[in-house]
């Protein structure tokens, strides 16, 4: 689950990690009063969206007056910010966050993530604040130094200094890293993050080291013992779609294609996916029913997948535990009850009970294409959804 | 001879009192795997599904049972205490089927267990099963037949696909496994391609990977030097889009690192055929036995 800067930022003051001061508006009134109650002339005003790049799209602007301040304000609050995360369609922007000025020495970068390979979690540093750590990764690796964390013995001072010195830090800003790393290290696993950003985090000309920037993410799975992270979801920062399939415990992902599909399994869902792009077609999403397919979350899936104006649904279930005579049965009420609207629907079922099933759609009369294979089944989807579209042009 | 469980396997059900740990319980059982009991805490001196007696602790049931693997069911948030009872119980096969464990959670189980001998299959998984012997988990037993090839997997209803193809063009499997979707696996790749290599009935093996991680990727490297079988792979997610999570918590292209189309590369720089559609994953296996 993402949150937004101003939130995270609030979250590292909990645990004593030093971030500049700063408030947050929905309106250019409250921008310009939050400037004023920060006090200081120079302002940063920060659109407060998910996703990053926001620098590069438009979304931080330096403010050396007030009438600066209601300027930069009025541009961003409403504007559709475009950056290499949102997509090109953008994302609104609702909030600015309106940030004292500081006095930079150097922009460093510190991460903190699960390191997969290992199974351990993992700090991240580099001297190159601001840029991507992808960025780093890919032209010069040799600039990220990392420490690991054996979970029984946590942050060790050593694991500080050890990035501190490798950066180059020096003087009184030593101790101000270390005790900084350490905040993030217990951010991390007191909050159940998932990724910790700090980019850039700035050593100022008075040897204190800040968050200038700050992004987290918090482990979906953990979400249960952390009431006070959930509070901080944004709806609005969602897609709608998405929002409702998990209402129905869907695992639903939206796409750019035209043809949905609705899979029991993620892996499947994906294998699927990729057959129909393979037979050149385009999915419209990603769809996992889960392991029990009612009529109820099936009529739910194709509300959702017509929403989004597809040529074709396909539909592929592997019974396994679940039988395909129930999903067969969830598939025709859903229909009843939703129509399709003469959008094509192929359904191909294999597994436990799958004659059973296959008669039940071929007795319901019902205008539903089956086939064997997975293959066979994208290769009429594609077929199905060209012959839609181009009917609807004609 | 297969590898991990056989027919004389004792198995027990951590959970084995609720909803979804009663039902499966019956369905191994059906399959004739030897359920020799169960554990609930509270419920210890009852019995379930007939004569499976059910004890309070895992200590309790290994002692009355001589059990040696055990399949998890509870619920996420007790799973990981279940998975540290049963390894300190002295169950050498820990299956984790429950999905959903928090990350930290895995860090530290992993941790715990990393230096007792106890090897944990999962979490987030259908289980390990020795076709027409012995199947802990969730899969549907009947897709499986007794052969020749060894399945390893991240995913579950993918797997059935290939099995049933596995099946139906007359190779069978020795044993298959689900490593399971999450981002710290207990048991990897390379650990069961090892046994696999060893197992004298399994003639070649085939990888069912996914997008997250570099898992598929390393285990191409141990295959390329190590391996004495032939290994056919498919990937799953060639079209999943970066930055967001397919479902499994592990199945996320990050940072532009664990897409389909650099694990594919590192398979076939390895000699690894890899299936272009789930549908082929039964002939690319056929072909690579044949070369």
């Amino acid at each position: 689950m993402k949150i937004h800067e101003y939130q995270a930022k609030q979250i590292l003051q909990q645990y004593g990690v030093p971030t500049p001061r700063g408030g947050l508006a929905r309106t250019v009134d409250e921008a310009e009063q939050a400037a004023r109650d920060l006090g200081g002339d120079i302002w940063v005003v920060k659109a407060q969206i998910h996703a990053g790049g926001r620098g590069k799209g438009g979304g931080v602007k330096l403010a050396r007056s007030l009438a600066e301040v209601r300027q930069y304000a009025e541009q961003i609050l409403g504007m559709q910010l475009v950056t290499h995360q949102t997509g090109p369609a953008g994302t609104r922007v609702q909030k600015v966050y309106i940030e004292e000025g500081c006095d930079i020495a150097r922009e460093l970068y510190l991460g903190m993530v699960l390191d997969r390979q290992t199974g351990q979690l993992c700090m991240m540093a580099s001297s190159e604040g601001g840029t991507s750590i992808e960025e780093v990764a890919a032209t010069n690796p040799d600039a990220i130094h990392k420490v690991w964390f054996s979970p029984g013995v946590g942050f060790s001072a050593f694991q500080g200094r050890k990035l501190a010195y490798a950066l180059g830090v020096e003087g009184a800003a030593v101790r101000s890293f270390v005790s900084f790393a350490a905040g993030l290290y217990r951010v991390y696993t007191e909050k159940d993050a998932s990724l910790a950003e700090i980019n850039p985090l700035v050593v100022t000309g008075a040897g204190d080291v800040i968050a200038l920037d700050c992004k987290l993410s918090f482990d979906g799975n953990a979400l249960y013992r952390q009431p006070d992270i959930v509070e901080l979801r944004d709806l609005d920062e969602e897609d709608p779609s998405e929002v409702e399939a998990s209402t129905y415990e869907l695992n639903y992902i939206k796409l750019d294609g035209n043809i949905g599909c609705l899979v029991n399994g993620a892996g499947l869902a994906m294998a699927t996916m990729d057959t129909l792009q393979h037979y050149g077609g385009e999915p419209a999403n990603f769809l996992d029913v889960g392991g029990s397919a009612t009529a109820e979350r099936v009529s739910a899936a194709f509300r959702i997948l017509l929403k989004d104006q597809v040529h074709a649904i396909m539909v592929n279930i592997f019974g396994g535990i679940m039988k395909c005579d129930t999903i067969a049965d969830g598939v025709i009420t859903a229909v009843q009850d939703v129509g399709l609207e003469g959008v094509p629907l192929i359904v191909r079922l294999a597994g436990t009970n799958m004659a059973r099933g296959k008669a039940l759609l071929a007795e319901s009369g019902l205008p539903i294409r089956t086939a064997e294979s997975l293959a066979e089944a994208a290769e009429i989807s594609v077929a199905e959804a060209r012959k839609y579209a181009a009917q609807k042009h004609a | 001879m297969a590898i991990l469980i056989d027919r004389n396997t004792r198995v027990i059900c951590q959970g084995i009192t609720g909803g979804a740990g009663l039902f499966h319980s019956g369905q191994m059982k059906e399959y004739g795997s030897n359920l020799v009991g169960g554990v609930t805490p509270k419920k210890g001196g009852t019995s379930v599904l007939g004569d499976v007696p059910v004890f309070n602790t895992v200590t309790e049931a290994v002692d009355a049972t001589n059990a040696d693997a055990s399949v998890i069911f509870v619920p996420a948030r007790f799973a990981k205490d279940a998975i540290l009872e049963a390894v300190d119980g002295g169950i050498e096969l820990v299956v984790c089927i429950t999905e959903g464990i928090p990350v930290l959670d895995m860090i530290t189980v992993k941790d715990a267990i990393k230096s007792t001998g106890a090897r944990l299959i999962g979490p987030n998984c259908p289980g390990i099963i020795t076709a027409e012997q012995c199947k802990i988990g969730i899969m549907p037993g009947y897709i499986h037949k007794a052969g020749s090839i060894g399945v390893i997997s991240r995913s579950g209803t993918l797997t059935y696909e290939a099995v049933d193809q596995l099946t139906a063009n007359g190779l069978g499997e020795t044993t298959c496994i689900g490593i399971g979707g999450d981002p710290v696996p207990g048991t990897g790749f390379i650990d069961l391609l090892e046994l696999f290599n060893a197992d004298p009935d399994t003639k070649g093996v085939v990888m069912i990977g996914e997008i997250g991680g570099t898992a598929e990727e390393e285990a191409a490297e141990w295959v390329a030097t190590n391996m004495t079988k032939p290994v056919s792979a498919f990937i799953a997610g060639q079209t999943a889009p970066p930055g967001k999570r397919m479902g499994h918590a592990g199945a996320i292209i990050s940072g532009g690192k664990g897409t389909a189309s650099e694990k594919i590369a590192a398979l076939e720089r390895a000699g690894i055929p890899v299936a272009r559609t789930p549908s082929h994953i039964g002939s690319a296996m056929a072909t690579a036995l044949a070369s």
